[in-house]
C-alpha cells in the first residue's frame, strides 16, 4: 500500500475536484493540492528519474526542499519545463511529465545506465573523453544531459510586473512566529509587510497539528491574520523573498499561478525579520533514495495540509524528539508506526522498487515507507544573503544564525528556536527589545552523519547523484575545500541549490578530513532561494522600453513620403524613400544627389553648446584639433579621443562668439560626448566658468547636398547671401526662418556643397516642405541614411565606430599634424607618443579598388599578407558600397601600413574565397575638392 | 542594489549613478613631459581600496559629480560631498 487521501483534514477543497494528467495516464485531486500531493493521494510514488543513473525517485519533502519530482507541464498551449512538482498548484487539465525519463518515470529507457555506475563517479566525464579531444564527444554528452525540454514558442503576456515598496519591518515567513512577531509590530504602529510562499498563512502549524495557545491552528492563524490587517499591517502571500541584496533591498517573487509570469516586488525594508523555520534534514544510509522514503516534516505536512497519508506501515527513523509527535499523528490518521533508533548502528533500506522494510542495526522492520529525519536545518539563506555569519551550535548540530545584524534579526524555528512556546516568547521580544533569543532544552537530538567507507550506495545529492564514496573520491583526489567539491562533483547544484545535501556533504567531508563542521564551513549561499524564472528580472526592461527609439519631429512626413524608417544610431530614421527596392532606391536616391541634390534630416547630429569664459580654452583642450584659433562664424572639423588616444567621436564645431561653441557630433554619440564634457566640465575644470547645454533635441536640421544645393536654399526667403564667395565651406551663418533663429551651416558629408539648416522643432515641418518643393523643380528629392552612406564613402569620409575600430588613433586616419604641432594639453595627447602608438605596423584607413565587374567586397572581409607560406590578418574591410556614380565598388578599409602600400595589390579573404584589391586613397570622388567648394 | 544620496536630490536608487574614478588622481601636466610609469599609472592604476574608498560618482539623472566616501566591505556609504565650491 501506498499513499492515500483521507477522508477529512487539510486545507485542501474537496468538493473542488480537478483532472489531470502524469505520464499519460489520468489521476485527479483537489483544489488546493500540489501535483506531488495529488499523486501521492492516488498512489503514486515514482515521480522522476535521477540525472545520472537515471535512479527511480519519489517525493523527500513536500515544498521548495524536494529535489526529485522535476515535471514538464502542458496547460491548454503553453508549455513549461522543470516545474518542481511540490510547489506547482494543481490546475485542472494539467498534462504533466517527468522530464528525465522516457517513455514515463516508471519505466525509464535509460534505466540501464544505472548499471555502470561503478564506473561513473565523480569527474568521469572529465577524466574519460579527455582523448583525442573533449570537443569530439561535447555533442553527444551534452543532448544527454540537461534536464527538461524547452518549448521555443513564447507564452503571449509571460512578462513580470516590476513592483518597488518599502516598509519598516518586513517579515519573511507566516508560520507561528512570524505571525506572532508581525502582529506585535503591527499593533506597535510600525509598518509590516507578512511575506509566505503558501497560498495560506501558518507556516508549519499544519503538520505540527496540535492546538497552539489553547485554539486550532485554523482559527489561531485566522485570529492573527484578522489582528495584522486590523492594525494596518499587509500580508502577502504565495510570495517567496529569493534574495536579500545590498542596503536592505528584498526580492520577493509573487506567484501568480501555473503560466504567468511572477511579479518582482523590489521591497525596501528598515528592518527585516527572518522568520523562514527550518527543514527536515536527510539521514544518510544505504538506498537512501528508494521511492517511498521521505522526510518526516514531508510526511507530516502532506498530512496536515492537504489530506494524505504517505504509507499504512510506516518505519520512522531518526534522532530527535520531535518523531514522536509526528508518529502520534500519523497513527492518529490511521497508519501503523514503528518507531526505529537512527543512532542505532547502520541504517539499509530493504527491496528494490517496492520498499520491504528497513535494518537498523542488524534488527529488520518490515514497512512500505520509511521516514527519515536526522534533525533540524534552520534555514538560513537569506542571513547569509545579507552577509551575516553563521554560528554552530553542538546542542542542535546545527549551523544558526551568529553574531547581530543590523537591520536584521532571525526568530524561531529559523533561529534554532524549535520549541513552540519559546519561539512565541521570542517573537514578542523583536517589539520591545529587537529580538532576544531564547534558549531551552526541549529539543535533543544525537547527531548522527554519515560515515566515511560505510558499506552501500549512500546518496547524499539525490537530484545528481552524488554518493557518499563520490565525496571520498574527491577527498582522495584532492578537492578537499567545499567549494571544490561541490564543483568537483557538483554537489549542491542542482535546482535545489543543496537544501537536503549541503549539510550531509560538508559533514562527510568534515569526517573524512577528521575536521570539525565550523572548521569545514559552508559553501556559498547565493540568491535566488528558489528557482525563478529570467523574466522576474528583466519584466518590461526588454526592447525598446529598455532602450527607447529616438523619434525624428519629421516622422510622420517621413512616412507619408513612403520612407522605409530603421534604426540608425538608435534614432528611427528614414533608409530609403519609395515603392521601389531598396536596391533601385538607393541607387536611385544616389545619382540624384549627384546630378542635382538630395535632401535629408539629419536632425539627430548632436548640437551642445559650450559657453562661457573658460569655453575656449575647454574646446580646445578636449579636442585633438586646435580650436583656439577658430574665428566666430567659422567652422573646424575635429576629434574627440580617449584620454588613450582613441578616436571616441568626430564632429564639427562652430563658433557663435567669442565665449559660445556648438559642438556638432555623430547623431549617435551625443549622449556620450555630452557625458564626457560635463566630466571633464565638473572634475577638472571650474564649472562657474563653464557650461555645457545640450540643444539637440531643440533644433531640428535639414540637409541640402548636390550641385542644386544652392539654388534651393535661396528659396528659403531668408536675407543670406549663398554665393561661394560669401557664404564659402566651413561657416556657418545666423538667420531668419519663419520669424524664429535658424542656423545654416556649410559643411559636408557628401563631397558635395551642403548646407545645414537648423530651426526649431516647430518649424521644420514647412523648412521641409518649402525645401522639398523648390527641390522638386530641379529634380531634387529626398534621400534616406542608406543612400547617405554611400556618398559620404565615395568621398572617403568615415563613420566613427564602422570605418575605425577600439584602436584607431587620429594619425591612423590621415589626420597627423596636431599630434605633432599642437602645443596645448589636449585629451589623449599623451597617449599618441606610448610605444603602441609609435608602430610601424599601424592599421591605417585606405580605400580599396576593385575592377568594375566584380561586385562589393565582403564588409568585414580580412585583408591578407600570404607571404612566408601562412596567411596572417593585416585588415578588415570596413565599408564597401557599389556606387552608382562611380559605376564601380568601392570600399574603405583599415590596413596595416596602408599608407605606404598605395598601389598595391591585397588580398581579401572572406569566408573561404579570396579576392584581389587595390589600395588607394580612401576619397574616390572629387579629390581636389571643386564640387565641395563650388 | 543601493541606494546612493546624490548631494542635490537626495537618496536614490544605485542605478541612476555612475562610477567616474578615485578621488585624487590628477591629470600629469601633458605639456611637460610625462614618463611611460606616470602616464600609465594615471591611465591604469587604481588603489582599490578595501575599506573605506574616497571615489568620483555622477548621477546620471541630474548630472552632477560628487565625491562619495564609501565602504567597499560592508557597502556602507559614509559620506557623500558636491565636488562644486562652495561660493566665496
Amino acid at each position: 500500500m501506498t499513499g492515500s487521501r483521507i477522508d477529512s483534514g487539510g486545507l485542501i477543497d474537496r468538493a473542488k475536484p480537478l483532472g489531470f494528467s502524469f505520464d499519460g495516464r489520468a489521476y485527479s485531486g483537489y483544489s488546493g493540492d500540489t501535483l506531488a500531493s495529488a499523486l501521492l493521494a492516488n498512489g503514486v510514488r515514482v515521480m522522476g528519474r535521477s540525472f545520472k543513473y537515471h535512479r527511480p525517485r519519489g517525493v523527500w519533502g513536500a515544498w521548495f526542499d524536494d529535489p526529485n519530482a522535476i515535471f514538464g507541464i502542458r496547460l491548454a498551449d503553453d508549455e513549461f519545463p522543470n516545474c518542481p512538482a511540490t510547489t506547482t498548484q494543481l490546475v485542472d487539465g494539467m498534462q504533466a511529465r517527468a522530464v528525465n525519463a522516457w517513455p514515463s518515470a516508471k519505466f525509464d529507457i535509460k534505466a540501464g545506465l544505472d548499471l555502470f555506475h561503478r564506473w561513473l563517479g565523480a569527474g568521469f566525464y572529465y577524466k574519460t573523453f579527455m582523448w583525442p579531444g573533449w570537443g569530439l564527444f561535447e555533442p553527444a554528452i551534452r543532448r544527454m544531459a540537461g534536464l527538461g525540454h524547452l518549448d521555443l514558442n513564447t507564452v503571449a503576456g509571460y512578462v513580470s510586473d516590476q513592483l518597488h515598496d518599502s516598509c519598516d519591518f518586513l517579515v519573511i515567513g507566516g508560520g507561528a512566529a512570524g505571525l506572532t512577531a508581525a502582529r506585535a509590530m503591527a499593533e506597535a504602529g510600525q509598518d509590516i509587510v507578512l511575506i509566505d510562499d503558501h497560498p495560506e498563512l501558518g507556516g508549519g502549524l499544519y503538520r505540527r497539528g496540535l492546538a497552539i495557545e489553547g485554539e486550532t491552528p485554523q482559527v489561531w492563524i485566522a485570529s492573527q491574520h484578522k489582528a495584522i490587517r486590523q492594525a494596518g499591517g499587509r500580508i502577502m502571500t504565495s510570495t517567496t523573498g529569493f534574495g536579500i541584496f545590498d542596503h536592505n533591498l528584498v526580492g520577493l517573487a509573487e506567484d501568480r499561478g501555473f503560466s504567468r509570469a511572477p511579479r518582482l516586488h523590489r521591497m525596501r525594508a528598515s528592518r527585516i525579520v527572518m522568520a523562514t523555520g527550518a527543514l527536515d534534514r536527510p539521514i544518510t544510509f544505504a538506498n537512501n533514495d528508494r521511492p517511498g522514503i521521505m522526510s518526516v516534516e514531508a510526511a507530516t505536512e502532506y498530512l496536515g495540509r492537504y489530506g494524505v497519508l504517505v504509507g499504512r506501515h510506516i518505519a520512522l527513523v531518526s534522532n530527535n524528539s520531535f518523531a514522536g509527535q509526528a508518529a502520534a499523528q500519523l497513527r492518529a490518521a490511521g497508519a501503523e508506526v514503528t518507531g526505529c533508533d537512527a543512532t542505532q548502528g547502520p541504517i539499509r533500506a530493504l527491496g528494490g522498487k517496492h520498499l520491504s522494510g528497513v535494518e537498523v542495526g542488524g534488527k529488520r522492520y518490515g514497512c512500505d515507507t520509511i521516514l527519515a529525519s536526522g534533525g533540524l536545518t534552520p534555514i538560513v539563506h537569506l542571513w547569509r544573503h545579507a552577509g551575516g555569519k553563521l554560528n554552530w551550535r553542538d546542542d542542535l548540530a546545527a549551523f544558526v544564525p551568529g553574531n547581530p545584524m543590523e537591520g536584521m534579526i532571525a526568530i524561531g524555528a529559523a533561529n534554532g528556536t524549535f520549541d513552540m512556546d519559546e519561539a512565541l516568547a521570542e517573537a514578542r521580544s523583536v517589539v520591545k527589545s529587537g529580538g532576544a533569543s531564547v534558549r531551552g532544552d526541549h529539543y535533543s537530538i544525537t547527531p548522527i552523519w554519515p560515515k566515511p567507507g560505510a558499506k552501500g550506495r549512500q546518496w547524499i545529492d539525490f537530484q545528481h547523484d552524488v554518493t557518499l564514496k563520490d565525496v571520498e573520491q574527491a577527498a582522495r583526489e584532492n578537492f578537499v575545500s567545499v567549494e571544490h567539491l561541490k564543483r568537483y562533483t557538483t554537489l549542491g547544484m542542482a535546482s535545489d541549490q543543496g537544501k537536503t545535501s549541503n549539510m550531509a556533504g560538508l559533514v562527510a567531508m568534515a569526517s573524512i578530513q577528521g575536521k570539525s563542521i565550523p572548521e569545514t564551513g559552508t559553501t556559498t549561499f547565493r540568491p535566488p532561494f528558489v528557482p525563478v524564472p529570467l523574466e522576474l528580472y528583466r519584466g518590461q526592461n526588454r526592447g525598446h522600453t529598455r532602450n527607447p527609439l529616438k523619434r525624428l519631429p519629421l516622422e510622420a512626413v517621413h512616412r507619408a513620403a513612403g520612407a522605409a524608417m530603421g534604426e540608425y544610431g538608435g534614432w528611427l530614421r528614414p533608409g530609403w524613400y519609395g515603392e521601389k527596392s531598396a536596391e533601385d532606391a538607393i541607387r536611385a536616391e544616389c545619382a540624384m544627389a549627384r546630378k542635382a541634390a538630395g535632401i535629408f534630416d539629419s536632425s539627430p547630429l548632436g548640437k551642445i553648446e559650450v559657453m562661457g569664459p573658460d569655453a575656449e580654452a575647454f574646446v580646445n583642450f578636449i579636442y585633438y584639433n586646435t580650436i583656439r584659433t577658430l574665428k566666430p562664424g567659422a567652422i573646424r572639423y575635429g576629434f574627440m579621443l580617449t584620454e588613450r588616444g582613441i578616436v571616441y567621436d568626430d564632429g564639427v564645431i562652430s563658433r557663435l562668439g567669442p565665449q559660445r561653441f556648438v559642438i556638432s557630433c555623430s547623431s549617435s554619440h551625443v549622449d556620450g560626448v555630452n557625458a564626457n564634457l560635463e566630466a571633464w566640465r565638473q572634475d577638472g575644470n571650474d564649472p562657474d566658468r563653464l557650461f555645457v547645454h545640450d540643444t539637440t533635441a531643440n533644433w531640428a536640421t535639414v540637409t541640402v547636398t548636390g550641385p542644386k544645393a544652392r539654388e534651393i536654399v535661396a528659396e528659403l526667403g531668408t536675407d543670406l547671401d549663398f554665393s561661394p564667395d560669401n557664404f564659402p565651406h566651413m561657416t556657418f551663418r545666423e538667420t531668419v526662418f519663419l520669424g524664429a533663429p535658424a542656423r545654416i551651416a556649410r559643411v559636408s558629408f557628401t563631397g558635395d556643397a551642403s548646407y545645414e539648416i537648423s530651426v526649431p522643432v516647430a518649424s521644420v515641418e514647412t523648412l521641409w516642405k518649402t525645401l522639398i518643393a523648390a527641390g522638386g523643380s530641379l529634380g531634387a528629392g529626398p534621400v534616406g541614411l542608406e543612400a547617405l552612406s554611400v556618398l559620404r564613402a565615395e568621398k572617403g569620409y568615415l563613420i566613427i565606430g564602422k570605418d575605425t575600430d577600439g584602436e584607431t588613433m587620429p594619425h591612423d586616419l590621415g589626420f597627423g599634424i596636431p599630434r605633432l604641432k599642437k602645443q596645448a594639453e589636449y585629451v589623449g595627447d599623451r597617449s599618441l607618443y606610448s610605444e603602441v602608438a609609435q608602430l610601424e605596423t599601424r592599421r591605417q584607413f585606405v580605400g580599396l579598388a576593385v575592377p568594375e565587374r566584380a561586385g562589393p567586397l565582403p564588409t568585414g572581409a580580412h585583408l591578407v599578407d600570404t607571404r612566408d607560406g601562412r596567411t596572417v590578418s593585416i585588415g578588415i574591410v570596413t565599408s564597401s558600397y557599389d556606387s552608382p556614380c562611380l559605376g564601380k565598388p568601392i570600399a574603405l578599409a583599415l590596413m596595416e601600413c596602408g599608407q605606404e602600400r598605395m598601389g598595391e595589390q591585397v588580398t581579401v579573404l572572406h569566408l573561404g574565397e579570396t579576392r584581389m584589391a587595390q589600395v588607394t586613397s580612401p576619397c574616390f570622388l572629387d579629390p581636389a575638392g571643386e564640387r565641395l567648394n563650388a | 542594489m543601493q541606494l546612493f544620496p546624490c548631494p542635490f536630490c537626495g537618496l536614490r536608487d544605485e542605478r541612476e549613478f555612475h562610477f567616474a574614478g578615485e578621488v585624487g588622481k590628477t591629470r600629469p601636466k601633458t605639456s611637460e613631459p610625462v614618463s611611460d610609469a606616470d602616464w600609465n599609472t594615471y591611465l591604469n592604476t587604481q588603489r582599490n581600496e578595501k575599506g573605506a574608498a574616497r571615489e568620483i560618482w555622477c548621477h546620471v539623472t541630474c548630472q552632477e559629480y560628487f565625491v562619495m566616501e564609501r565602504d567597499t566591505v560592508s557597502m556602507d556609504v559614509l559620506e557623500t560631498v558636491a565636488l562644486r565650491k562652495e561660493p566665496s
